[in-house]
């Protein structure tokens, strides 16, 4: 992997709630290769929004640092910030709430770029044309307004709007889950495409491993705020060091038929944030838990290249027959009746 | 000699809307065989959800069927049209015959009664028994679907629950009184992955214990492989492809469902693979295309799409509503 241009360094997230502090995040640390999509997953509540949200300082942490090119973002003031968000932008989970119904598409996307005085207005026209077309859609869409376009379209004017100030990194936070498949995968061969074009390194918020897996580069998982496991997607999807990032796996239905073998279901659900265990976040579910994952947090483990286990039990972890052995294992493509059509089929979107 | 349960043909449900009347399901056919799941998948639009609500009864008020039979044959053997029933008939009918868990626990459940009382509701409607008995009875079926320290749990106001739980009491609600047919529409879209795996063991577990059919509407592919003996795929309010789960993927007969399968992430593999989406967007209702509705979006559309097509069957107990025996390239 390349270096990074992003390097998070123990970010913390502190909110105080009327209950009692939450951490939101605690003491989350890795990077984010440049021009990699990296995928964050993790169940509801564990953090994954906040963290996407804090990397772009739309939330202010309470501690750690996010090296952006060099440069901590938290220590930059208003006026640099400022400056800075043109390089970051963020992609929305729901195509509708996130589009101002009231404004034409052309205003939707050209509103960062007049925020920032870029252009005169019919340089900007020009720009929200050439965006229209390259995330597939028509220039003279900019007349119409959002209503008037499906869930997929709107979605892909989102992304328009992302890329209108050529921003080097996007967050996109569950930007296709609230799609249909069919239309989904069109979204998601987008977003290959445009990291392409424009080497864009992304943060892709989802929690639909399957999803990420496709899309994603390397794969933090997250729970209750702490990263669980981070490394390289193929290492991580096909051999985890972590027994969350196995349950997860194991969990997910299969679209084969009989394929779904035995699984490790995790018992009960995630601990109330406000309460969290003590030690390892994970050890009130995790079948291999003992009482040493009870006093300190995890250190970080080196298990592979770029590859990071948050688990003092890994040596048991290995020694635990692999999940699915006979699906998971399988050399990839050897049985898909697609494979061929697949490997053929045009990289653009149609 | 073949049980079924359910037997709908030639299902046609209306909808009046400003711009006049609109079509939502255009003959609708399957079967669901007694003890079975048969699952309905479609995309979003596709008319899974307005079937279920036309077995239930429980159309919005405009909504109704306009055409076909909706026959159902319960425990005691005795055939019904469910379409012929009116309120009262169908009153006693749900809950006791045919019962229905909904995506969103949360908002299909009543935030101002405990769980114990809504799961009583039930027993109370269709059951002669008294409070004791009733209360025994809610706790036995809050224990069966694992809800830890049922007694007291049994207390709780559903905002106490964890989506899971909800779910699970959404469950015990539905089966308390030992129901012939289960319809559960897209009973764990809206839970984490971890806590899908476990409502879905649950329901299989319940299903053998109990002996219920399932009629299983989804969009995932993954949850019908796994849950699945039939399958039903529709698109733009009709079914397209009817088939065991096994024959489903193992020999894809519609080309719409070999565009959906051709567009889900599987694990496992190899990256250079890319999906093939499937171009454009579901047609509105209200403007489809003569003759075949997927045609449009068809790779392998041609002329004679145009003209009307029906589930024919093209191999044994495998239906599909195309022209072609199997989607090949020409």
């Amino acid at each position: 992997m390349t270096e990074p241009l992003i390097k998070i360094q123990n970010l913390s997230k502190r909110f105080d709630t009327p209950s009692g502090p939450v951490f939101a995040l605690d003491d989350v640390s890795f990077d984010i290769p440049r021009g990699s999509i990296t995928g964050l997953v993790g169940e509801s509540g564990s953090g994954k929004t906040t963290l996407g949200r804090t990397l772009l300082r739309l939330v202010q942490p309470t501690a750690g640092q996010t090296i952006f090119n060099g440069q901590d973002l938290n220590s930059l003031d208003a006026r640099a910030m400022r400056l800075m968000r043109r390089r970051m932008q963020i992609i929305f989970q729901d195509p509708v709430a996130s589009l101002n119904p009231r404004l034409r598409v052309e205003a939707v996307i050209s509103e960062g770029l007049a925020a920032h005085g870029i252009g005169s207005r019919s340089e900007r026209r020009d720009r929200v044309a050439s965006l229209l077309e390259e995330v597939g859609l028509q220039p003279d869409h900019m007349r119409r307004f959002p209503h008037e376009f499906s869930g997929g379209q709107r979605q892909r004017i989102g992304i328009a709007r992302a890329l209108a100030l050529e921003p080097e990194f996007i967050v996109a936070d569950e930007s296709v889950s609230a799609l249909d498949v069919s239309v989904q995968a069109q979204v998601l061969n987008l977003l290959l495409d445009l990291r392409e074009r424009r080497n864009l390194t992304m943060l892709f918020i989802a929690h639909d491993l399957s999803v990420v897996e496709y899309l994603c580069d390397q794969i933090a998982v997250m729970y209750l705020g702490r990263i669980m496991e981070v490394g390289p997607t193929e290492a991580v999807s096909s051999s985890p060091r972590h027994p969350y990032t196995r349950a997860l796996n194991s969990a997910i239905p299969l679209p084969q038929p009989g394929a779904t073998g035995k699984r490790e279901l995790l018992q009960g659900d995630i601990p109330s944030p406000l309460d969290p265990p003590s030690g390892c976040v994970f050890r009130t579910r995790c079948p291999m838990a003992r009482d040493l994952c009870a006093t300190t947090p995890p250190p970080p483990e080196v298990v592979g290249n770029d590859h990071i286990s948050y688990c003092k039990r890994i040596e048991a972890l290995d020694e635990r027959q692999p999940l699915r052995e006979q699906s998971r294992g399988a050399p990839s493509g050897a049985r898909d009746p697609f494979a061929e059509e697949r490997a053929r089929a045009d990289r653009s979107v149609p | 000699m073949r049980d079924r349960i359910l037997d709908v043909s030639n299902l046609r449900v209306a909808f009046r809307s400003r711009g006049g009347e609109v079509t939502a399901l255009r003959d609708v056919s399957f079967t669901l065989e007694r003890g079975r799941t048969l699952a309905l998948v479609g995309e979003s639009g596709s008319g899974k959800s307005v079937t279920s609500l036309a077995l239930m009864g429980l159309l919005p008020p405009n909504g109704r069927v306009s055409a076909g039979r909706l026959r159902y044959r319960g425990r005691d053997g005795r055939e019904m049209d469910l379409s012929a029933l009116d309120a009262a008939g169908y009153r006693k009918i749900r809950g006791a015959e045919i019962s229905m868990i909904f995506q969103e626990p949360m908002s299909s459940l009543n935030p101002l009664f405990t769980v114990g009382d809504q799961v009583g509701e039930m027993l109370w409607l269709h059951q002669d028994l008294d409070e004791k008995a009733r209360r025994k009875r809610v706790v036995e079926m809050l224990d069966l679907v694992e809800i830890p320290a049922a007694a007291s749990r049994a207390d709780a106001y559903p905002h106490e629950l964890s989506g899971g739980m909800r779910q699970r009491v959404m469950i015990a609600m539905a089966m308390i009184c030992n129901p012939a047919l289960l319809i559960a529409d897209e009973p764990t879209t809206a839970l984490d992955v971890t806590i899908q795996a476990q409502i879905l063991d649950l329901m299989r577990r319940l299903q053998n214990e109990l002996g219920m059919s399932i009629l299983f509407i989804t969009h995932d592919m993954g949850v019908v492989a796994e849950m699945a003996d039939e399958v039903a795929v529709m698109y733009a309010g009709a079914v397209v492809e009817q088939a065991t789960a096994r024959d489903l993927f193992a020999d894809t007969r519609h080309p719409y469902t070999e565009g959906l399968l051709r567009s889900i992430p599987q694990p496992g593999r190899s990256k250079s693979n890319r999906l093939v989406p499937i171009p454009g967007t579901v047609p509105p209702l209200h403007a489809l295309p003569q003759g075949c509705a997927f045609a449009p979006r068809c790779p392998y559309a041609e002329a004679r799409c145009e003209d009307p097509v029906v589930l024919t069957e093209k191999a044994s107990e495998h239906w599909s509503a195309c022209i072609l025996d199997r989607p090949v390239p020409a």
